[in-house]
């Protein structure tokens, strides 16, 4: 009889940019748009906590055009974000019985949507009833 | 979930609707207005929760990107990207208690 | 079986670039070309079988059941991992056509790859229902409603062809990861109602090589040809792992996977 000698083929090291995996990077890349948002939202209450000069920096770093354009790239990662999360929900959950039925996925995923979309209404809505 | 929820409008209008005026008037988030924010224990709350949420959200996700793109070795970068988080947790924590009330 | 252009369209030929590895002669795989006739109703088994049949005898692979239910015949067609019996020649015609072994696996031979490593995982999972309460003969079977069985059906349509550990990225970075098979074998138990162990399968969950080697590709449950959903079988055991980790000091029936009231009544 001869010897096995199992072949063991190498990982590719770029087979996150490869399709089907580049839709699962760019989800996990919108992490960067959450975080980044943080950092601008901490470094205006750290200027906020500096005193009112610090924080007239802060807001006139928010209206330049760096700014602007940046707030733009995290808002849409802020959307991919919401809308891949409520894709992936389901399967972090074992099967739901309502009404006596399994719940399809989709229909969770429909209703995460629907609470996320009614979240930025009520939020905005709230802000414009605010504002001085 | 909650970067899920309200990270999109909370984007919207204090990155885009309050500084440029479109939407919101001008001193929608001034001086005046967000210390009287930052000063109430509610106001402190929420955006100690958003701000910590936010960053230990992104670092776990970043975490994980750069681990399957072999950026470094799995405890190095575990240990960058938590280290870092946590950093950030406590300059939060210190400016809110700054602002006092 | 040479193709019958009675069976339908005209014959045609398809390049197949196949990767051979024979361990006593080749030190690395190598792809070697076919060209192949075959009509539109003919699977990519079939192609290969006509190849051994009548070009190359020695190519080596595994199939049985030619119907999609052994699992036998995984194997990585136009790098996706596909059961070579209910993929057609048709929809990569004119070619190449490249078939290699399925991904993430060692090569023993030509398209076979080593499974061991496979058998051990869903052998170590407790692959049995291991009852909460034994009931004696007498006291009848162990009941069981139409829907305590959808909360768990779908893992048990698992086949074992292994297609998930080839699109599972994290599998082919780290071997030992239990992986999506036997993760959805392992939740076919955990959430059957009349099994009591969840506690003992809860232990292999726990560590670096069981759930939480997933970062949530969802590949596995994309290229399952049964639907089983194994994602949704790793991802919710990430869930449960995080809960137990956390409220273990409360005692664990506190959350568990089904409660008492729809353990044993039918």
């Amino acid at each position: 009889m001869s010897r096995s000698r199992p072949y063991i083929r190498p990982v590719e090291t770029l087979w996150w940019a490869r399709s089907p995996y580049l839709a699962y990077t760019l989800r996990e890349a919108t992490g960067v748009a959450v975080l980044g948002y943080a950092l601008v939202l901490l470094a205006g209450v750290v200027c906020l906590a500096t005193g009112e000069r610090a924080y007239d920096v802060w807001l006139d770093f928010l209206k330049s055009p760096w700014s602007l354009s940046l707030h733009v790239l995290f808002l849409i990662g802020m959307i991919a974000h919401t809308w891949t999360w409520f894709r992936i929900l389901p399967k972090t959950m074992p099967r739901l019985v309502i009404g006596g039925r399994i719940l399809p996925q989709i229909r969770i995923t429909a209703g995460g949507v629907a609470v996320a979309a009614a979240s930025f209404i009520f939020i905005v809505f709230v802000a414009v009833w605010t504002q001085p | 979930m909650l970067a899920a929820l309200i990270g999109p409008a909370l984007v919207l209008l204090t990155g885009l609707a309050a500084p440029t005026g479109i939407g919101l008037t001008n001193n929608f988030m001034s001086f005046a207005r967000a210390m009287a924010f930052a000063q109430h224990p509610l106001g402190k709350l929420i955006l100690f929760i958003v701000i910590v949420l936010f960053i230990w959200h992104g670092a776990e996700r970043i975490y994980l990107t750069l681990r399957d793109m072999h950026a470094g070795a799995k405890f190095s970068l575990m240990w960058i990207c938590y280290m870092t988080a946590g950093v950030l947790t406590l300059i939060t924590i210190g400016a809110l208690a700054t602002i006092g009330s | 079986m040479p193709p019958d252009p009675a069976a339908g369209a005209a014959t045609r030929e398809i390049v197949i670039e196949v990767l051979r590895y024979r361990s006593e002669t080749d030190l690395k795989p190598l792809l070697q070309a076919f060209r192949v006739p075959f009509t539109d109703d003919m699977s990519v088994l079939q192609g290969l079988q006509y190849i051994k049949d009548h070009l190359d005898g020695s190519l080596s692979f595994r199939w049985s059941c030619r119907m999609a239910i052994c699992g036998s015949c995984g194997m990585m067609i136009g790098a996706q991992p596909k059961l070579a019996c209910m993929t057609f020649l048709r929809d990569y015609y004119p070619g190449p056509l490249t078939v290699e072994p399925l991904a993430h696996f060692p090569i023993e031979r030509d398209l076979v790859v080593t499974v061991g490593g496979f058998v051990k995982k869903i052998e170590s999972i407790y692959p049995y229902l291991i009852p909460k309460t034994q009931r004696s003969l007498d006291e009848g079977e162990y009941l069981q409603t139409p829907l305590q069985l959808a909360r768990y059906e779908t893992f048990s349509d698992c086949i074992n062809c292994m297609l998930c550990y080839a699109a599972c990225p994290q599998f082919g970075e780290n071997p030992d990861f239990i992986g999506p098979g036997a993760m959805a074998l392992l939740q076919r138990y955990n959430g059957d109602s009349r099994d009591g162990a969840q506690a003992m399968r809860m232990d292999l969950v726990h560590t670096d090589n069981g759930a939480w080697s997933c970062t949530a590709v969802g590949n596995c449950s994309e290229v399952c040809p049964k639907q089983v959903d194994p994602a949704n079988a790793v991802n919710q055991n990430k869930t449960k792992s995080a809960l137990d980790f956390f409220l273990r000091f409360l005692g664990r029936p506190l959350y568990w996977e089904h409660t008492a009231s729809d353990g044993d009544k039918p």
